[in-house]
């Protein structure tokens, strides 16, 4: 333990996803020994991610203005959505750049364990966005058991959308994973190998 | 299948210990407390990436220490391979084969087959159904690791499923539409883990009661059977669409009954195998000497069956004999020395039968020492 200020930086960068208490130290005393000029960009940067960010009004993304740079692009096609967990998901797809339609972002999977079930899902948020347009929705939730639950949900939503094709990336990514984790050959595959519901 | 090579790092009692053994039989000899079992629960660990003394990692990592590490070579038909595990409780465990780092833990599962009998074992007969769930399950995993995978996903659903059946219980008018898509994917990863089981039970059971006989003779015949949670509603098939469907319309008919106790009541986590010896079960009718040999019986009988498949497991008797009478003793002792190799513990060296004449180990004050 270290007295006072150091301990509370060190505590505080233990609580984030992937930082064990080792690296939490190494960080801490890095920030200590940087230019302040560093620091105050680092500052501003976690402001900014607090007050600044916005989630896209059509896919919940995370953006920069009202609609963010995909919803807005032209040259996206309109008939196709591809509906992820998270954010990173949508970086995870994009890297393959097998996919040229649209996303949807629900914002999590089904998790009783933690409290999350259909409501606290943009669900809703995805059947408004059904319309004329739209002619396939595949369905990227992650590999592991509440992707999946999650998936079985939607696909009972929407199959009853007259015209409307559901597709589920192909089996071949690791089970039990984290859709960000596949790499891109292998995530790109099980885009251009999905199925129908 | 032998091990070649052991060594610990705070495993359990052990800062440091490293064995090298030979196929056939190896004696590892000292007084109680001395870290006889901790060794073989080590290999047993990397086998079946449990303990089969406790259900959670923390007391294998030695105190004081922040975790543990087993390593081990196995040799398979002649080609060895080594397996590394870092043992870290609470979180999860790393794992290398020949030095490589492979994405999980479970991928390890398969180099080491091992069957261990243990004074424990007599739970299997006197114990909770958990523990014969347990043998089903190891011996499922032993005989094909994909099933590792197949079980966590089972116990993750379950452990969903039983959450949203609590929280609708809570708040009567919790949205339950999702109850259908968990019920659906209950079935479907238990009928999968019901339809190995009972492939299991239905292959060994022979075995188990052959070994019975040998080791028991002037005892009633053996039986095991399958208990399912399914009841009534068991099917006469046993694929695995029939059993899913049968799980599907039993959790449809008890789902009140679950909302109401906020558990689940149907699936292989509330199955149970039934032992008999003639027409009576063995849980509460069967004597002392009848129930050790009825759990010796059942590891004897994974053992044959894993042998006749071609994958001849690692034999493991940890402090057996002393428990057993000198007939019984005769008949164990006869099964080990055909062994491709079998690990012995005992606290003197008079416990072990004279026919399993092998290595010898002293193990004292935090050594190992070949004699
Ligand atoms: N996590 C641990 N850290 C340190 N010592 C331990 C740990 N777990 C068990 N032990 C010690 O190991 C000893 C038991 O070892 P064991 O292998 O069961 O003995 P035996 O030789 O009788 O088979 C006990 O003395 C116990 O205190
Ligand atoms: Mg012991
Ligand atoms: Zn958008």
């Amino acid at each position: 333990m270290y007295e006072g200020p150091v301990q509370d930086l060190i505590d505080e960068l233990g609580r984030l996803p992937g930082v064990g208490p080792k690296s939490a130290q190494r960080i801490a005393f890095h920030l200590l020994a940087a230019d302040p000029a560093d620091i105050g960009r680092l500052q501003d940067a976690l402001q900014k991610v607090k007050e600044g960010v916005v989630f896209c009004d059509v896919c919940g993304n995370v953006s920069a203005e009202a609609t963010c740079r995909i919803c807005r692009d032209p040259r996206r096609d309109l008939t196709l959505i591809c509906v992820v967990e998270e954010p990173k998901d949508v970086l995870a797809v994009e890297r393959t750049r097998e996919f040229k339609g649209r996303y949807h972002v629900l914002g999590g999977a089904l998790d009783p364990l933690s409290g999350v079930g259909p409501d606290q899902l943009r669900i809703r948020q995805l059947l408004t966005r059904i319309g004329t347009d739209v002619s396939e929705i595949i369905i990227a939730t992650d590999p592991n058991t509440e992707g999946e639950a999650t998936a079985t949900y939607l696909v009972r939503m929407l199959r009853d959308f007259p015209g409307l094709t559901v597709t589920r990336l192909a089996s071949g990514l690791p089970m039990g994973g984290d859709l960000e984790f596949a790499d891109e050959l292998t995530l790109g595959r099980a885009l251009s190998g999905r199925r129908s519901m | 299948m032998y091990v070649r090579h052991l060594q610990v790092t705070d495993f359990r009692s052990w800062e440091h210990a490293d064995l090298v053994f030979e196929p056939g039989v190896s004696v590892l000899v000292g007084r109680n407390g001395q870290g006889k079992t901790n060794l073989v629960e080590a290999l047993g660990y990397v086998a079946t990436l449990g303990s089969h003394r406790v259900a959670t990692d923390a007391p294998l990592i030695r105190h004081g220490a922040s975790r543990a590490v087993v390593r081990t070579a196995v040799v398979n038909e002649g080609r060895e391979l080594l397996v590394e595990l870092e043992i870290t409780p609470g979180k999860a465990n790393r794992a290398r084969i020949n030095r490589g780092p492979v994405p999980r833990p479970r991928d390890v599962l398969g180099i080491l087959r091992t069957v261990l009998f243990a004074p424990e074992d007599l739970a299997l007969v006197r114990g909770d159904p958990g523990e014969r769930r347990r043998l089903l399950d190891e011996l499922l995993t032993t005989r094909a690791p994909r099933y590792a995978g197949v079980r966590s996903d089972y116990e993750r659903v379950l452990k969903q499923r039983g959450a949203l059946l609590k929280s609708v219980r809570a708040s009567r008018n919790a949205d339950i539409s999702t109850l259908d898509v968990w019920d659906g994917h209950l079935a479907r990863h238990g009928a999968e883990l019901l339809a190995a089981r009972l492939d299991l039970v239905a292959d060994i059971a022979p075995h188990v009661a052959a070994a019975y006989a040998e080791v028991a003779p002037e005892s009633r015949p053996a039986r095991i059977a399958y208990r399912s949670s399914l009841g009534e509603a068991f099917p006469e098939a046993h694929d695995r669409e029939v059993l899913e469907d049968a799980l599907l319309a039993e959790l449809h008919r008890v789902r009140g009954q679950e909302i109401e106790r906020g558990v689940c009541l149907v699936g292989p986590h509330r199955d149970d195998l039934d032992l008999a010896l003639g027409d009576l079960p063995a849980k509460g009718y069967a004597s002392h000497g009848e129930s050790w040999s009825f759990a010796l019986a059942l590891r004897l009988g994974g053992y044959e069956l894993l042998r006749v498949e071609g994958a001849e497991p690692v034999l493991v008797l940890d402090d057996v004999f002393a428990e057993l009478d000198r007939g019984r003793r005769r008949q164990l002792a006869k099964v080990a020395a055909g062994a491709e190799q079998v690990l012995i513990t005992a606290a003197v060296a008079e416990d072990v039968p004279e026919e399993l004449d092998g290595l010898r180990f002293d193990v004292r004050d935090g050594e190992v020492r070949r004699v």
